[in-house]
């Protein structure tokens, strides 16, 4: 073992760190399970790098694109639906090059732990012409984001660095580096190579596919593109994380192990063929690896023996591979515990409001789709950032301002500033009478409390001017904007029911920080078994601190309660009672 | 050594993620190779959430999977039942025997189990301790966490001071002494 520091890190912290050690200046993300840990790690080495929230992945790809222009190393992190939002400047900067070396780290969320989908980057950077570098474990995080800077500016392309929930949310060992002192390039004006107009253009595809076969070439020989010769009777190709499972099944079998999975190593992995007897592809999701080698008439077992969805595993490669069934005890039949709000999440007043007038929820991205589950059943329809507002407009538009009067559009603050507020204003424009519910809980909750544009605080700490969502709404042209406590369950409904009855955009604030948030004391509140008429009222927003007592009164579970009060309010006997006054 | 496979379940919010950096930390600092699975995102609102912790001399894979835990800690006895397949036949489970009701069964769409420990205890090594009431005792609700890993402590590779050495390095300064007296705790009531 060397001597270097020696460290256990999550995947995440292992990418910021492989970052600042080559030497990165800026970066630029926004938060996305399972990429958001990326800037939390990297904003330590702020004295050393600039890095900020971005409000999406498009103005944080067009942040980093900028800075490579100028002449730094650069990188953007995103999940992977944000590649899809900052596609368009990425799919460009894959013609222009780079100056300073340019890295997008993108997340990919194999078995959807926390996304709306399962999309494969690795198809849409092969779409965008763009490198793709892919590590299976925290050490490879590190080193591979170094190789990253390195061929991006030595190959001229813009890198994409492609990790998946596992890799992200694991951790392993890794040895630190020293950060490297890269010198900034001089910027030189060069419109053919920077301004992206046709004639530019076509030049530079031609310059790209160039590239980028140089590039094919080079990965024949790249160290992290690497064979594992032993027994010749299996040979498996794999990347990332699935490689951990392939060592773990079959640690006999040899192995081309890929550490760039764009573009691939054609003779490398014909050689390798060549040599075993079985040839498997073991990738997760996509056959993204395996349909170019078939095409290439090397013959192959992939997908016929895998699935297309979810996450791999050593017991499913055995399966699979050696057809080797594991004795496994039957797992016991019990009740699932789906993921909800939290025991005084102010989402769950709003939502049981929404629940009571009948309304129907076109839904976005965020703690707040959980509205969906049961018992609030509230949400209709949930798609992407953004598309609530667009959504509702829509139906409106197909079938009437009338059609949607028990509609309305629900949006977190940091999902509208992220690209609500382009629905927005296309409501506005195009005569919508929507009505809009911004969820204002003060920050980006479901990732985990990070800061935007409206609150005040930068990721590297700064205190800056918090935009006014509410002068924001106004100033596009949302003449009905009113804020209301997220639990005043009285004036919610008033404000709620005046508004979806105009023929005009309205916006409703319901203005009240993510119960996580909240630093000050708890109130205690108490369910009165006496007075408890087992109504069952108090049970219908759903709040798990709420049980029920063998004799079916209701019981509280005080190390759940965090005193929103919502139960007390719901009770018209008064059973529930305060027991201890806190800050709230 | 053989990788000795951990897991660690529970609700989201019970504390998982600090307790597998405990066990992450511990394993480090002893030498070995070691790989941490955990979950962060959605599942953490009060899902049914699982850690895994591998440490040996080389470790591949960073999940348990079924059949292969030799410690399984159980913060709930649902998410004890849940994962208990997980569990090698000799395998110990630690199970903080406390009840937090899923979704269904607030609702009345599903019934809690009756008899979770009983059932566990047919087929596997079990053991038992009321953490969040214990805790209480010490003065702190948050606390149970550390005296379940006394208990599991008794099934791994570290010394006590290993143990006292990573809690110092890991919770907060402030919470560092009760965090020690909860491990206490677990640690001698086997």
């Amino acid at each position: 073992m060397s001597d270097k520091k020696r460290v256990i890190m999550l995947g995440n912290e292992a990418i910021a760190r492989g970052a600042y050690e080559a030497g990165v200046k800026v970066s630029a993300a926004y938060p996305g399970t399972p990429s958001t840990e990326i800037s939390e790690y990297l904003v330590q080495y702020k004295d050393d790098l600039y890095c900020e929230w971005s409000p999406n992945e498009k103005v944080a790809t067009e942040v980093a694109i900028g800075a490579s222009v100028s002449g730094v190393r650069a990188m953007s992190c995103m999940k992977h639906v944000g590649f899809n939002v900052a596609a368009d400047p990425a799919y460009t900067v894959s013609y222009m090059g780079v100056n300073g070396g340019l890295v997008i780290v993108v997340a990919d969320d194999p078995g959807l732990y926390s996304s709306q989908n399962e999309q494969d980057t690795r198809m849409a950077a092969r779409a965008a012409q763009l490198p793709v570098l892919e590590p299976s474990d925290s050490s490879e995080a590190k080193e591979f984001m170094k190789l990253a800077f390195e061929l991006s500016e030595q190959f001229d392309r813009p890198f994409v660095f492609r990790t998946t929930t596992r890799l992200a949310h694991s951790q392993g060992v890794v040895e630190l580096g020293e950060r490297r002192k890269i010198v900034d390039k001089p910027y030189e004006k060069n419109i053919r190579r920077t301004v992206m107009m046709p004639a530019n253009a076509k030049l530079r595809h031609v310059e790209i596919e160039k590239k980028n076969l140089e590039l094919a070439m080079a990965a024949n020989t790249l160290a992290v593109n690497r064979v594992e010769m032993k027994d010749t009777k299996i040979g498996v190709i794999t990347s990332g994380i699935p490689y951990q499972y392939v060592k773990e099944a079959l640690p006999e079998a040899s192995v081309l192990k890929l550490g760039m999975v764009n573009p691939l190593p054609k003779n490398l992995i014909k050689e390798f063929a060549s040599k075993v007897e079985k040839l498997y592809i073991v990738e997760e999701l996509d056959p993204v690896i395996e349909e170019q080698v078939k095409s290439w008439g090397v013959e192959a077992a992939g997908k016929e023996l895998f699935t297309v969805q979810g996450e791999y595993s050593a017991n499913m490669i055995r399966r699979a591979i050696l057809r080797e069934e594991p004795d496994i005890a039957v797992p016991a039949k019990v009740p699932v515990r789906p993921p909800i709000l939290c025991p005084g999440c102010p989402h769950r007043s709003v939502y049981y409001v929404v629940k009571k007038l009948n309304l129907h929820v076109a839904g976005d991205i965020g703690c707040y789709t959980l509205g969906a589950v049961a018992p609030l059943c509230v949400v209709d329809t949930t798609i992407c950032m953004g598309a609530s507002i667009s959504s509702l407009h829509g139906m409106e538009k197909a079938k009437g301002k009338d059609y949607i009067k028990n509609w309305v559009a629900a949006i977190g603050d940091s999902t509208f500033l992220h690209t609500g507020v382009n629905s927005l204003m296309n409501m506005v424009y195009n005569n919508g009478t929507g009505t809009v519910l911004i969820l204002d809980n003060s920050t980006t909750g479901m990732t985990g409390h990070q800061d935007h544009a409206a609150t005040g605080r930068t990721l590297q700490g700064d205190p800056t001017y918090a935009i006014d969502i509410p002068a924001l709404c106004r100033s596009i042209g949302v003449k009905n904007v009113t804020e209301v406590n997220a639990f005043d369950l009285e004036a919610l409904e008033r404000v709620i029911r005046e508004e979806t009855a105009k023929d005009e955009v309205s916006v409703i604030i319901t203005k009240t920080p993510c119960v996580l948030l909240s630093k000050g004391k708890k109130p205690l509140y108490t369910a009165c078994e006496d007075k408890c008429k087992k109504c069952g009222m108090c049970m219908k927003p759903g709040c798990p601190a709420m049980t029920k007592r063998e004799n079916g009164t209701i019981r509280i579970d005080d190390t759940m309660c965090t005193g929103c009060g919502l139960c007390k309010d719901l009770c018209k006997f008064g059973a529930i009672e305060l027991v201890k006054a806190g800050d709230r | 050594m053989a990788v000795k496979n951990i897991m660690i379940v529970g609700v989201g919010g019970q504390g998982t993620l600090l307790t597998s950096r405990i066990l992450g930390g511990l394993a480090t600092a002893g030498g070995y190779d070691v790989k941490l699975s955990e979950v962060h995102g959605m599942a953490q609102r009060g899902g049914s959430v699982v850690t895994f912790v591998r440490y040996g001399e080389k470790v591949a894979e960073p999940i348990v999977e079924e059949g292969q835990a030799d410690v399984l800690i159980a913060f709930e006895r649902l998410e004890a039942l849940r994962y208990a397949h997980f569990l090698k036949k000799d395998g110990a489970m630690i199970v903080n025997d406390w009840r937090i009701d899923p979704i269904p069964v607030v609702i009345g769409a599903a019934e809690y189990p009756e008899g979770i420990i009983e059932t566990l205890k047919k087929d596997h090594k079990v053991y038992t301790v009321d953490a969040t009431e214990e805790s209480k005792k010490l003065g702190n609700p948050r606390v149970f966490n550390l005296i379940v890993l006394g208990i599991a402590a008794q099934h791994m590779d570290f010394t006590k001071e290993e143990w006292y050495d990573v809690i110092e390095r890991t919770v907060p300064p402030k919470t560092i002494e009760i965090n020690k007296k909860a491990f206490d705790v677990g640690y001698h009531l086997v």
